[in-house]
């Protein structure tokens, strides 16, 4: 019954798709397609929460479609459900929010079509229970973003984006593809049932883990594989930039989550270190990244980076408390991933929406040419401080709660028995930390120099509020960050199937805790109440203003700022992006990106002013893909010689492979 | 308190890698001499615990020596030398201080998986004051890898030396460990004394002390 | 009864903090005026300043907005909530299980997130450079206080604050070196987040030297007000942090009687100010450092508490 809803609402996407193509130059075209997509995700929604709150038995089907030996199969456990939740949530608040933000549009008809193929495809990816279906759907998905990637493709900079996304989510499928190969084994059973039930060599389970870490990986953007994410995701329009931040991300981790953790049985400690050492590496480096940025949404996509880098982590520790049989440890650090994962769809989703609305009020994505939006579009700036606060992990938000869920993990880890385990977690915690304080540092810039200070260009000045719908969904989102830092039990309760399913053990029950609060492991060792650090925060900002008000002296006078003695100075004299992240550019940027500062001053009586420049270079790029591109352009050149050979050059290759081919049949005859 | 002795042996230990981290941390020569001097006191110190709790009197000599010639006198003449000498003083490092920090814990979490693998039949505090020990060494190491100024250099060889006397004092039962104190301290000596030869030679050509005389009157 | 008794030690808690915070500002001020051969500003001098400050009219930017406003509040609120939790003359407090040292932290995280945007929210330089300085400083200082938090988690097995007091405060604590380490993290940390000398200079409004005295320049009136009885709030609560893990004779065990409270207080009292005093020597004796020296410094109690949770991993006797 779920799973045929479920296929029901995939169906209705596809038409939505069709429809799309059909209507898409006609002005109704836009709430037509992005309303029956977000009736569409609505109801899979609720679908997928009442199959993973009830915790019945796990529907499977199988149609006729496909390979005619293998049929396609589907299945929704509880990890299928909890990821259809995230992804089917972030559909629905995407297609919301784009019945507004769609209007302003100007390529209808390259977006339309695609965008409800694009959600099909997601879920399909996380209901599919064979290897076949899920390759197809993957890679469904992959083409449909990328399509939506090239919708604006007169920009020069967006078709390079999309080439290198195409290049990259190509090779992550044909990874995936050796990837279920090898699991699927000599015998070919494709069905994931097989493959669960089936013993893997250590070698073999050894390269499916790079496999996927490479195939999964390089679609959730773990560093060295991430290069393609900061150029595709801002290049596509605002709400598509959401999903593919907010959900196409956690389909990937899904894809390494059911491979790893569910298909290849039981893992080995190494497996942990590695998955741990990548994840610290991507957390640290994709939040430096961000912060030398000053577009707005290629800062966030670098975010995203950072924030799968913090749910790699936490697979990473209960990779390893599995291989050491800690079960109840590993159900906390798996449940302490999947939160992040629930948490992250909704900020990243809410800032990206933030980011379509500034872009759409004064088509400047470049923070550097904005200011003073918080005068001009309220409404919108509180929705997108509620984001920015809930993304550094501030309480009594959510970000704040699976960050502290990760660290209680943390501080289970000195009983693991291997020593390169001992010695990589507390340099993981110390990454965590690192990240999360340069986290908030980010955010203070990108809401500081966009929506605070004094407007720096004249579309910053004269910028609108956003529409009904881009509001309303950006509120929606809002709450449910508040709600999921102020009731986590309710969400760690409903994650207990998906870690008793693929752990074997769960966390405590959270809702028999006093006042709401959560306990992860014990009374004795740690608590957490968010309701009651809200509920005091509130009580004790309330008698303040009150006692003030009631005692103290409540004039006020506006006045100009204070100016040193030279008035009317201009907008440009305020602290701008990159001044603001100079700081931390000196201190960090020597070792991660080689920055070097030049300034040229002119000869003194020249009027000209001086300058300052920064270099920053990616030393990914330099090391990993600069050589690869050589390789391949040298290679790809010297091939190229065999287009231009003259007649008799071809006929003597012809001629030499047959006598070597006959030299071979007389040596082994 | 339970273990008291083991536990005092163990903060002084920790107590001397501290300090080996602060000289790495150092950017000024006068200040480098000072936390010298503190590093060797640490070392006095427990060395004279390791003395009171192992019932080894000869030990008390090792840590008098500690006191009196590296704590005091080296770091005191050192001071005198660069003041007559006017040499440069601030120390240049190869790469910054924060990547220098950084390696120094990874050479620190080095020494602690090695040793305490090596030595698993070992008792517990010669254990962990082993690992402590070859810690001091390899941040003494790393500090003359990384310096390019001599005097900081010899400070570092003179810091390794001095996570040696550690080790020597936390084995139970070393034999010679004064007299071998006493050979190296004099070799730290001869060292430093070479250095500056060869300063003053490159400087006035010459070390010949009749020919030095004649400078005097200049140099006032 | 019990839950009475517990209640009004708790509220006790509340109303002691916020009354003590000024105090020791007034006591540091007038321990480095006496040391630099000054009679210095009497002890109550904050407290006057304090009302003072209420009674005055705000002067607002013409350019600030809702947020520059309610900022205040939210940091006060923050910080009273982080201080009220903080165990002063008593563990055991009622409400301690609620907020472990984790969220302590994170609440003033959040108290120094807002006013970072109070500071560019004007749109002026002064704004921007202490919110960017600040931001610089916190990515080192957060950290290293987090693994700090590890080290003490480690040794106590629990990141309850109250669990840790009493911990440290039973005979089964040994001298331990992880614990050195963490107490020179702790002590760095504090200095730097309480923007005392050598990283930042509270007594002056120099650009060169100024980073918390350059968010709230634009403040005045009872917002500023409520922003000092923060940053005294901050400094209380370290101060009681270092002395309730590291130095927690005297203090009252949960549900104590009147007389261990008593005893409990006026222990704390003490240990307040001889902290004031260490302070006041500490910054009179040493300069500040140059701006880009403050992360080496920081980095360096970074290292400390990294090393410090490092060798609690490797082996559970050090």
């Amino acid at each position: 019954m779920t799973l045929v809803a479920v296929l029901a609402c995939v169906a209705t996407l596809l038409i939505a798709s069709v429809l799309g193509v059909a209507t898409a130059r006609k002005r109704a075209g836009t709430p037509i397609v992005y309303g029956v997509s977000l009736v569409a995700c609505t109801v899979g929604l609720v679908t997928a929460l009442a199959q993973l709150m009830s915790g019945a038995a796990t529907p499977t089907l199988v149609l006729p479609l496909g390979l005619p030996w293998l049929g396609a199969h589907f299945r929704i456990d509880a990890l299928a459900a909890f990821f259809l939740v995230v992804v089917d949530l972030g559909g629905a608040a995407a297609s919301l929010y784009a019945l507004g933000y769609g209007t302003h549009e100007d390529a209808p008809q390259r977006v339309l079509p695609f965008y409800p193929a694009f959600l099909a495809g997601m879920n399909l990816v996380v209901i599919a229970d064979d290897a076949f279906t899920f390759l197809l759907s993957w890679e469904f998905m992959s083409l449909t973003s990328w399509a939506l990637v090239m919708a604006h493709h007169r920009d020069a900079d967006n078709r390079r984006a999309g080439f290198i996304y195409l290049v990259m989510a190509s090779f992550g499928t044909f990874a995936l593809m050796l990837a279920f190969g090898l699991l699927a084994g000599p015998t070919g059973g494709y069905a994931f049932a097989v493959m669960r039930a089936g013993h893997h060599e250590p070698l073999i389970a050894a390269l499916v883990l790079t496999l996927v870490l490479l195939g999964a990986g390089s679609k959730a953007g773990l560093v060295p594989l991430h290069v393609w994410l900061p150029l595709a995701h801002p290049a596509a329009p605002s709400h598509v930039s959401a999903l593919m931040s907010g959900v196409m991300t956690k389909v990937a981790v899904y894809g390494f989550i059911r491979i790893v953790l569910d298909l290849l049985g039981a893992p080995s400690w190494w497996a942990s270190m590695v998955v741990l050492a990548l994840a610290g590496i991507t957390t640290v480096m994709g939040v430096l990244y961000a912060l030398m940025q000053h577009d707005l949404k290629r800062l966030l996509a670098y975010h995203t980076v950072e924030n799968i880098g913090i749910v790699f982590i936490g697979i990473g520790l209960a990779l390893g408390f599995k291989a050491n049989a800690m079960p109840l440890a590993a159900a906390l650090a798996l449940t302490a991933a999947l939160f992040h994962v629930f948490n992250h769809s909704l900020f990243k989703s809410l800032l990206f929406f933030g980011a379509g609305s500034v872009l759409n009020a004064t088509g400047e994505r470049d923070m550097e040419h904005l200011g003073g939006l918080i005068h001009r579009m309220p409404l919108a700036a509180f929705a997108f401080l509620v984001g920015c606060a809930a993304i550094s992990a501030l309480p009594p938000l959510n970000g704040f709660v699976s960050e502290w869920l990760t660290f209680q993990a943390i501080l289970l880890s000195p009983a693991v028995a291997q020593w390169g385990l001992k010695i990589l977690v507390p340099a993981v915690g110390a990454l965590l930390a690192l990240s999360a304080a340069l986290a908030a540092a980010c955010f203070v810039k990108a809401y500081g120099v966009t929506f605070l200070g004094r407007p720096r260009t004249f579309v910053a000045e004269n910028a609108k509020e956003t529409d009904r719908f881009s509001l309303a969904a950006m509120f929606i989102l809002a709450a449910l960050c508040l709600l999921a830092g102020i009731l986590p039990g309710f969400v760690i309760d409903a994650l207990a199937p998906v870690s008793q399913a693929l752990i074997g053990a769960r966390m405590p029950a959270q809702a028999t805790d006093p006042w709401l609060s959560i306990v992860p492991i014990a009374a004795s060792r740690s608590s957490y109440d968010g309701l009651l650090v809200f509920i005091f925060i509130g009580l004790a900002g309330l008698i303040t203003a009150a006692t003030i008000h009631r005692f103290a002296s409540h004039a006020l006078r506006r006045a100009p700022a204070w100016d040193c003695g030279t008035p009317d100075s201009s907008p440009m004299t305020q602290y701008s992006a990159a001044s603001f992240a100079q700081p931390i550019r000196r201190v960090y940027g020597a070792l991660a990106f080689r920055a070097r500062e030049r300034v040229t001053m002119p000869p003194p009586g020249d009027a000209r002013p001086a300058t300052l420049h920064v270099s920053l270079r990616d030393l990914v790029w330099d090391w990993f893909y600069a050589p690869i591109e050589g390789s391949v352009a040298t290679t790809a050149g010297y091939v190229n010689q065999f287009q231009f050979l003259t007649i008799r050059k071809y006929l003597s290759l012809v001629f030499a492979l047959l006598v070597v081919l006959l030299l071979v049949l007389a040596i082994w005859l | 308190m339970p273990n008291l002795p083991f536990d005092t042996a163990h903060l002084l230990a920790g107590g001397l890698v501290l300090m080996s981290f602060t000289l790495l941390y150092q950017d000024r020569l006068y200040s480098l001499l000072n936390i010298y001097a503190l590093h060797a006191l640490v070392l006095a110190l427990s060395v004279a615990w390791q003395a009171n709790i192992q019932d080894a009197p000869h030990l008390y000599v090792t840590a008098g020596l500690a006191l009196g010639f590296k704590a005091i006198i080296i770091p005191l003449a050192l001071r005198r030398i660069i003041e007559r000498l006017g040499i440069h003083r601030e120390i240049e490092t190869v790469v910054g201080i924060g990547p220098t920090m950084l390696a120094g814990m990874a050479l620190v979490a080095l020494s602690m998986v090695v040793m305490l693998r090596v030595t698993s039949a070992a008792a517990p505090i010669a254990r962990e004051d082993l690992a402590f020990a070859l810690a001091v060494v390899l941040l003494g190491l790393l500090m003359m890898v990384t310096r390019r100024n001599a005097v900081s250099q010899v400070v570092g060889f003179m810091s390794l030396e001095n996570g040696l006397i550690l080790a020597a004092s936390g084995a139970k039962g070393m034999p010679l460990v004064v007299e071998i104190s006493v050979a190296f301290s004099v070799l730290i000596a001869f060292i430093v004394i070479g250095i500056f030869l060869f300063r003053i030679r490159e400087r006035f050509d010459t070390v010949d002390l009749a020919a030095l005389d004649q400078f005097r009157g200049e140099r006032r | 009864m019990a839950l009475i008794h517990d209640a009004a030690v708790q509220f006790a808690e509340m109303l002691l903090v916020l009354l003590l915070a000024p105090g020791l500002i007034g006591f540091v001020c007038k321990a480095k005026a006496r040391m630099t051969r000054r009679r210095g500003a009497s002890i109550l001098q904050p407290y006057r300043d304090l009302m003072r400050l209420f009674r005055k009219e705000v002067v607002l930017a013409e350019n600030a907005s809702w947020l520059f406003r309610v900022v205040p509040y939210l940091i006060f609120a923050a910080t009273w909530v982080a201080a009220a939790l903080v165990p002063t003359f008593a563990t055991g407090l009622l409400f301690s299980w609620s907020a472990d040292l984790i969220a302590i932290i994170a609440l003033l995280a959040s108290a120094r997130f807002f006013l970072a945007l109070a500071g560019m929210d004007v749109g002026t330089s002064f704004g921007g450079i202490g919110s960017s300085r600040e931001m610089m400083i916190a990515s080192l200082a957060e950290p290293a206080m987090l693994m700090t938090v590890f080290t003490l988690a480690l040794v106590a097995g629990s990141t309850q604050l109250s669990t840790i007091a009493a911990f440290m405060n039973s005979p089964s604590v040994g001298l331990s070196v992880s614990l050195g380490l963490a107490l020179f993290a702790l002590i760095i940390v504090a200095i730097a987040e309480n923007a005392r000398i050598p990283i930042d200079n509270p007594a002056t409004h120099l650009e060169l030297t100024m980073v918390h005295e350059a968010m709230v320049l634009e403040y005045s009136g009872r917002h500023l007000a409520l922003i000092e009885l923060a940053a005294a709030l901050k400094l209380l609560l370290y101060a009681s942090l270092i002395a309730c893990i590291f130095a927690p004779w005297g203090i009252a065990g949960a549900h104590a009687g009147a007389r261990a409270l008593l005893i409990g207080a006026a222990a704390y009292v003490v240990k307040l100010a001889i902290a004031g005093m260490l302070l006041a020597v500490f910054e009179t004796a040493i300069a500040k450092m140059r701006v880009f020296r403050v992360p080496q410094f920081i980095g360096a109690a970074l290292m400390l508490g990294l090393l410090g949770t490092l060798l609690r991993f490797v082996s559970g006797s050090f």
